[in-house]
């Protein structure tokens, strides 16, 4: 991967871990629309589908609440999608090292969420002074800042994750030597029992959700049975 | 003498959800929302006696500045209603009243409604669309135009009834869509859930009926199991960790 590659999806990375918080919290960042979207624009639209269902079977998990900590997925979406649809990158063992890379990089994104909080504290708690005049410039510059900072944040976790991750998932996959079909069940039965957990723990508070959790399973099977 | 009735032009309602999008752009552990919540209300601010840089707006922004925490898509509900507030000239110890009783009910209705149903309901359509067999540019669309069509409207919608209804407009949390929204979507979702699931996990697996009938039979073990903790254990990460194992088998062996 080339530095033209490296700084543009860079920018991606920066402007999708922008909309997590910042601004506009329209999902964009979600994994289903990041790491598709990154491989569409690396002529791999596909393999960026597949990892980003994969990966939004994890995140269903992590909802984005509030002051808690939680991944942050749109700029370790790029990272994840970036590598998946890398040249000459096929196969079961280059999604699920994929998948590693983004899940822990979700997770380390997270952490550099928290610290950028920490930083946005420390800049409003030196003009609180001009706050409380009622200072505009300080009010907007604020906003600005937090948001400036947060797009440089979400663009150096792409960046350093790309060049943490490119050669290693080259490295890894010329010494893969797990079957394909053996690597590809276990993702997807992990990715399942997540989504399936999750479900449940989203949901489970409401009453009646368990019957309408079995009626779409009846639904889902005959499905299964009728269109596989 | 009473002020007379203030006007919210089309304008600044539109420059306020511009602004409504980027609510969180300086949050952090002290003010939360609150630097944001002036930024939004700012252009309402305008109007008042002697325009920007003015005593009256000036004392309005630093009020509206000061610490202020509630989901972000209904924090709109607040600004439409503080900005009413400001332009009619309430007391400020009613304001501030205000803006401490509507932190805690914006913040739990907006994470019940949106967090923890519309988001995930709309996540998973998504996904039995992609089960289904939709390519990239279906699934993605469904995604991004079923959630930001509740998102937006979200927006909209508390913009105007905190303007409509000023200080007043708590009783706007007794909406139907608020008080009921989360149950039905979480119904929804559970349901949508169950069609999605086994056809995605067989659309991820592809070819190779026993592998698939393996897959979903250990997905069906493993999420039962999974319940039996009630949301206790972070799956995804005890999901890395094998992964990882995996991995590590895989390139060593």
């Amino acid at each position: 991967m080339n530095l033209v590659e490296t700084g543009a999806l860079s920018l991606l990375g920066g402007i999708l871990g922008l909309d997590v918080v910042s601004f506009p919290q329209a999902m964009l960042s979600r994994p289903l629309v990041a790491a598709t979207f990154t491989g569409a624009l690396m002529g791999a639209p596909e393999r960026g589908l597949i990892l980003g269902a994969t990966l939004e079977c994890f995140a269903l998990e992590t909802l984005p609440v509030g002051a808690s900590r939680y991944p942050e997925w749109g700029s370790s979406s790029v990272v994840g999608g970036a590598l998946v649809a890398l040249p000459g990158v096929k196969g079961a063992g280059a999604l699920l090292l994929a998948v590693i890379a983004a899940l822990s990089w979700a997770w380390v994104g997270g952490w550099s969420m928290v610290q950028l909080r920490r930083l946005n504290a420390v800049w409003a708690r030196r003009r609180h002074e001009a706050v409380a005049r009622g200072s505009r410039t300080t009010v907007i510059g604020l906003q600005l800042y937090g948001m400036t900072a947060d797009l440089a944040r979400g663009a150096l976790m792409t960046a350093v994750g790309l060049t943490i991750f490119v050669p290693l998932m080259q490295l890894a996959l010329a010494r893969w030597s797990t079957p394909e079909l053996f690597t590809r069940g276990v993702l997807m039965a992990l990715a399942g029992i997540v989504a399936a957990g999750a479900t449940h723990k989203v949901f489970h508070a409401i009453s009646g959700t368990r019957w309408y959790m079995v009626a779409g399973l009846a639904i889902g099977a005959v499905l299964l049975v009728v269109l596989g | 003498m009473t002020p007379p009735e203030a006007i919210l032009p089309l304008r600044t309602r539109v420059a306020i959800l511009m602004r409504m999008l980027a609510i969180q752009g300086a949050w952090n552990y002290e003010t939360l929302v609150g630097n944001g919540v002036g930024f939004c209300v700012e252009p309402a601010l305008r109007q008042l006696p002697g325009g920007v840089g003015g005593e009256a707006y000036r004392a309005a922004l630093a009020r509206q500045s000061q610490y202020f925490n509630a989901h972000p898509y209904l924090a709109s509900v607040a600004v439409g209603a503080l900005a009413r507030a400001e332009l009619e000239g309430v007391e400020p110890a009613k304001i501030e009243r205000f803006r401490t009783a509507m932190c805690g009910p914006l913040g739990s209705v907006g994470d019940r409604l949106v967090w923890a149903a519309w988001l995930p309901l709309c996540a998973l359509s998504a996904l039995l669309v992609f089960a289904l067999g939709a390519g990239p540019l279906g699934t993605v669309l469904t995604f991004l135009i079923s959630y930001n069509a509740g998102h937006l409207a979200l927006r909209i919608w508390g913009i105007n009834v905190g303007w409509q209804d000023g200080l007043k407009v708590a009783h706007a949390l007794g909406n139907p869509v608020l008080r009921h929204g989360p149950v039905w979507l979480a119904r929804a979702g559970t349901l949508v859930a169950g069609v999605a699931l086994p056809l995605v996990v067989q659309r991820l697996v592809g070819t190779g009926r026993t592998v698939q009938f393996e897959v979903l039979a250990a997905v069906a073990v493993g999420g039962v199991l999974l319940t039996r903790f009630h949301g206790r254990v972070e799956a995804w990460k005890w999901s890395l960790g094998m992964l990882a194992l995996l991995a590590l088998y895989s390139v060593l062996r």
